[in-house]
């Protein structure tokens, strides 16, 4: 019995470990990208953590970075529709939209 | 079925699947209040440098290209032509934009290469093709005019003749380029004779079915973005894709202000229109090439009366009187001249 639960530790670790990374959502709205009902310039996050990119506006946004750690471009998307990217590295990102450029945010990866 | 159930049932289904527009506020289009930098507060010496330096054109290296030749106050402050004409008569891949309202701009070329009004204005004056002046030659020139050199030690007491100074001089002089109140401004204000009939519809088809206030918006009539319009061009012109190469941004370019529009022809970043109505055929059409057209450019079905509105009410955003201006009398080199 003891042999059974130490084989199943790892699992119950890695588990445990997948629940801790966290989906946060940043809003696109009114050509700002709010965080919690808030205008957001900078964010601090997990490793692991996916932010996804939720359109609220009725125009299309297009959501990207160019950054050392990463590089993604997410597409142009319109209002309702939703894109996520997951940080798996630690760093710092730079997060733009490609139409509005002056809706720019940095993403501190912990 | 019951007729009425069947109307609420398809009355239903309209809204569900028709888009859903929403139109802006009046308030959306008040005048903002201007952003200036903290180091280059407007003040009359900053001005009057500025606009000495815009109609000279010693800034040139030939000499005879100013601010001015490309950005003519009698012609909307742009240059009537499609594209510029630069250094040597040289042709330019791009229209010269109106500098009228830049002010507000988040970001400055068709491009969007320069975020502040000082960081743009220098960069024609050292481009090759265009004013073509070697910067250095260009401050130590203008510092041997003692009528300069007084300027500049008055609009920025220390800090000399430079590239800094001049590009800062330039954006002060472009701050006042603002235009006065149109009548949509005063029709936004509660006049409600200000704007014909005809603008008015306008308006309407402009937020609902044009939907020209996707880019079009606040103000300024721009949203500071940047749109593949679906302008056929040979040779392409990558736009904004060559600052930030993002997919979306391949031939995109800065949506530019409606603002003066009916003094700032031919339109469109290469100038390939003549007139407002072909603009509006342009965009009903949905543009002429779908290669990375932007997802906001689509056939429209206009019909030929909501055109005419649509270009009435462009017309209401010209003010009656163009922004007046004073040419400066250069200081000359020789001081025995007036200066």
């Amino acid at each position: 019995m003891k042999i059974q639960i130490l084989c199943l530790l790892p699992l119950a670790m890695s588990l445990s470990c997948a629940s801790v990374a966290d989906e946060v959502i940043i809003d696109q709205l009114n050509k700002e990208f709010v965080f919690g009902g808030e205008t957001v310039a900078a964010l601090t996050i997990k490793t692991g953590d996916t932010l996804v990119f939720r359109n609220r506006d009725e125009f299309f946004h297009n959501i990207y970075s160019l950054s050392d750690l990463t590089t993604f471009d997410l597409g142009s998307f319109p209002k309702g529709d939703a894109r996520s990217v997951t940080f798996d590295e630690p760093g710092v990102a730079e997060i733009e939209c490609a139409i509005h450029p002056d809706m720019y945010m940095t993403v501190e990866v912990e | 079925m019951n007729k009425k159930l069947l109307s609420a049932i398809l009355l239903s289904a309209f809204f569900t699947l028709a888009p859903q527009l929403v139109y802006a506020e009046k308030s959306d289009y008040l005048r903002p209040k201007l952003t200036v930098p903290a180091d280059n507060i407007n003040n009359p010496a900053r001005v009057t440098l500025g606009k000495n330096l815009f109609f000279d054109p010693r800034l040139s290296g030939s000499r005879w290209i100013s601010c001015a030749t490309c950005h003519n106050p009698g012609l909307g402050w742009a240059d009537g032509l499609a594209t510029g004409i630069g250094h040597g008569m040289g042709g330019l891949l791009r229209s010269s934009p109106t500098v009228i309202n830049t002010a507000y701009n988040k970001f400055q070329f068709w491009d969007g290469r320069a975020r502040t009004l000082e960081a743009q204005a220098v960069e024609p004056i050292k481009a090759a093709g265009e004013m073509a002046r070697d910067m250095k030659e260009l401050t130590i020139e203008l510092e041997s005019i003692a009528g300069y050199k007084k300027m500049f030690d008055k609009a920025y007491p220390g800090e000399g003749v430079s590239e800094t100074t001049i590009g800062k001089a330039l954006a002060a002089y472009e701050r006042t380029l603002i235009t006065a109140d149109a009548p949509f401004d005063r029709w936004v204000a509660g006049d409600e004779t200000a704007m014909s009939d005809a603008a008015k519809r306008g308006f309407e088809v402009f937020e609902g079915k044009g939907q020209c206030d996707l880019c079009h918006s606040g103000f300024n009539f721009q949203d500071d973005g940047f749109h593949n319009i679906g302008i056929q061009q040979d040779p392409p012109d990558a736009g904004r894709y060559n600052v930030r190469p993002v997919a979306i941004l391949m031939g995109a370019f800065k949506t530019p202000t409606l603002r003066e529009i009916t003094r700032t022809s031919p339109y469109m970043h290469n100038g390939s229109y003549k007139t407002l109505l072909e603009v509006v055929d342009h965009y009903d059409r949905g543009g002429d090439t779908d290669k990375n057209l932007s997802p906001n450019i689509r056939p429209l079905g206009l019909t030929q009366s909501e055109k005419t509105d649509l270009v009435a009410f462009m017309v209401a955003l010209v003010t009656e009187k163009p922004l007046a201006v004073t040419l400066p009398n250069l200081p000359q080199i020789s001081p025995e001249y007036p200066q």
